[in-house]
Formats: C-alpha cells, sequence, structure tokens
C-alpha cells in the first residue's frame, strides 16, 4: 500500500450570522454571542481539501489536482464566494453555517464527483485560529 | 525612535456599492463585492506608533494602553457587524479597505494620548490584500 495524501488549498469570503430560529432572541445572544448579530458579518474562509489513496500507476497522480481545482471552483467557490451564506444559498436555507455544517456541506458536495476508491477530508478555516475538520 | 506595532483582528460584513450608481455600474465596477446580501472578511490590523523609549519604562508608549484604546474605539465598533449599517465613523463612506484604514486612523488619533505619534495603520482585508495608511 502506497497511499499518499494530495491537498488542494483553495479560499473564499463570505458573510453569516450563526441563528437558530426555533429559539428567541435571548437564547440566541446568549449561545451564539456576537454572531447572533443581524446584519451579519463576514470571514475569509480557507478550505484544504485532502484526498487519499494510491497513485495511479499510468499518471503517478493521486488525483489530477487540475481537476480537482476544477471541481472546488465549480462546486464550492461559485456557490459560497462573495455571498450571503444564509440569505444567498440554498444549503443553509435550514441549517445553521457554523464552520462545522459549512465543512459537512463542502464535503457532501465534493464527494460524488472524486472517484469511490479515494478518501476525501475537508479542513475549514474560519479564522486564522478556528478550523475544523471532516470527517473526523 | 521606535516603532511599536500592536495586533489586533475583528470579522464583518461589507460590500462595495456606490449609491449613486446603477446596480449595473457597481457590478461592473466591484464585480462580486457588490453582492447586495454583503460577503465579509477576518481583518487584521497592525496599529504603529513611533517614538523614543521613556527613560523611566523603557516603552515607547504602554502597549496595554494601545491595545485598550484600539479595543474601545475600534474594534467594539467594528467586530461581528456590517461596516455598513452598523459603523458609525463608516456611515456615509464606501467600505473599502482604504477607507476603514483612514476612518481607523482618526478614531485613534483621537484617542490617543497627544505625546503618542501614530506612524501606521496596516488592514488585512485577505491574507493577500492589504492598506497601508500614513496620516499623509
Amino acid at each position: 500500500m502506497n497511499r499518499v495524501a494530495v491537498f488542494r488549498k483553495e479560499h473564499f469570503n463570505a458573510a453569516h450570522r450563526l441563528y437558530n430560529a426555533a429559539w428567541d432572541q435571548a437564547t440566541n445572544d446568549r449561545v451564539f454571542g456576537k454572531c447572533a448579530l443581524p446584519n451579519y458579518h463576514g470571514h475569509n474562509y480557507e478550505l484544504d481539501v485532502k484526498v487519499v489513496g494510491e497513485p495511479d500507476e499510468r499518471t503517478g497522480f493521486v488525483m489530477d489536482m487540475k481537476e480537482l481545482s476544477d471541481l472546488v471552483q465549480r462546486e464550492v467557490l461559485e456557490r459560497f464566494d462573495h455571498r450571503n451564506l444564509n440569505l444567498d444559498t440554498v444549503e443553509f436555507k435550514e441549517l445553521n453555517p457554523t464552520a462545522e455544517n459549512i465543512a459537512i456541506v463542502i464535503y457532501n458536495l465534493l464527494r460524488p464527483h472524486i472517484a469511490k476508491e479515494l478518501d476525501l477530508q475537508i479542513r475549514l478555516y474560519e479564522t486564522p485560529r478556528n478550523f475544523v475538520e471532516y470527517p473526523a | 525612535m521606535v516603532y511599536l506595532t500592536r495586533v489586533e483582528h475583528f470579522n464583518a460584513a461589507h460590500k462595495l456599492y456606490n449609491p449613486s450608481w446603477s446596480v449595473e455600474k457597481n457590478e461592473e465596477v466591484f464585480g462580486k463585492c457588490a453582492n447586495e446580501n454583503w460577503h465579509g472578511h477576518n481583518y487584521e490590523l497592525y496599529v504603529t506608533v513611533k517614538g523614543s523609549p521613556d527613560p523611566e519604562t523603557g516603552f515607547v508608549f504602554d502597549v496595554k494602553r494601545l491595545s485598550n484604546i484600539i479595543r474601545e474605539h475600534v474594534i467594539e465598533k467594528v467586530d461581528h457587524r456590517n461596516l455598513n449599517v452598523d459603523v458609525e465613523f463608516m456611515k456615509g463612506q464606501l467600505c473599502s479597505t482604504e477607507n476603514l484604514a483612514i476612518a481607523i486612523w482618526k478614531e485613534l488619533k483621537a484617542h490617543l494620548p497627544k505625546a503618542v505619534q501614530l506612524h501606521c495603520i496596516k488592514l488585512y482585508e485577505t491574507p493577500r490584500i492589504y492598506v497601508e495608511y500614513f496620516g499623509e
């Protein structure tokens, strides 16, 4: 087994707020603090897409990085870059756009387009100091 | 002469939009940054003051006091806010990084002790884009 991990880094920026519509404002303020403010705030998201598998015997590639880059561009950046995650995307109409949920959504957007024998993991930085990984 | 820098950070939503132009003209000039529902950034703020170290303390300026002034007069007003909607000192201005740096200079200049010379506001909008303002 010569399994190798390859990574593609991308970035996008977006506005969002954290808010549970089933709770009153006071509960939202208590749980989400400033992240629940009504007029949104925003982040520069840094996205690391990790693909793991054995290099193909003919190409030497785990996955063609240009193909991976185009895929992330099409499925993730065109959906989320310079958008308001709460207002402008179907994915977060009913789902709180926490870094955790954004990572899961990105995984689910990319997974169908990556060969089954390859493993996929998403690392998403919401700020330079806060980041999440999925699957854990 | 010693230059002393304090780094702070905040995140905020904004859009680039000139209300005296049509929607089409705004999209032509500002592209995705004109998205009506906002987008957002993690801003990194570098505040540099200059002076000679005080013979009794060895400090150009007490950096804890500098931090408190930046927090009270800038960070508290912009962090997790919408720059176009929520921030008094950006009212009526285009929310570019350039204008934000100038506005932060003015806010700090007004609240720093007269003996302290403000040298530079360096403001990162993304890890790859930043502006510097020297009060000129």
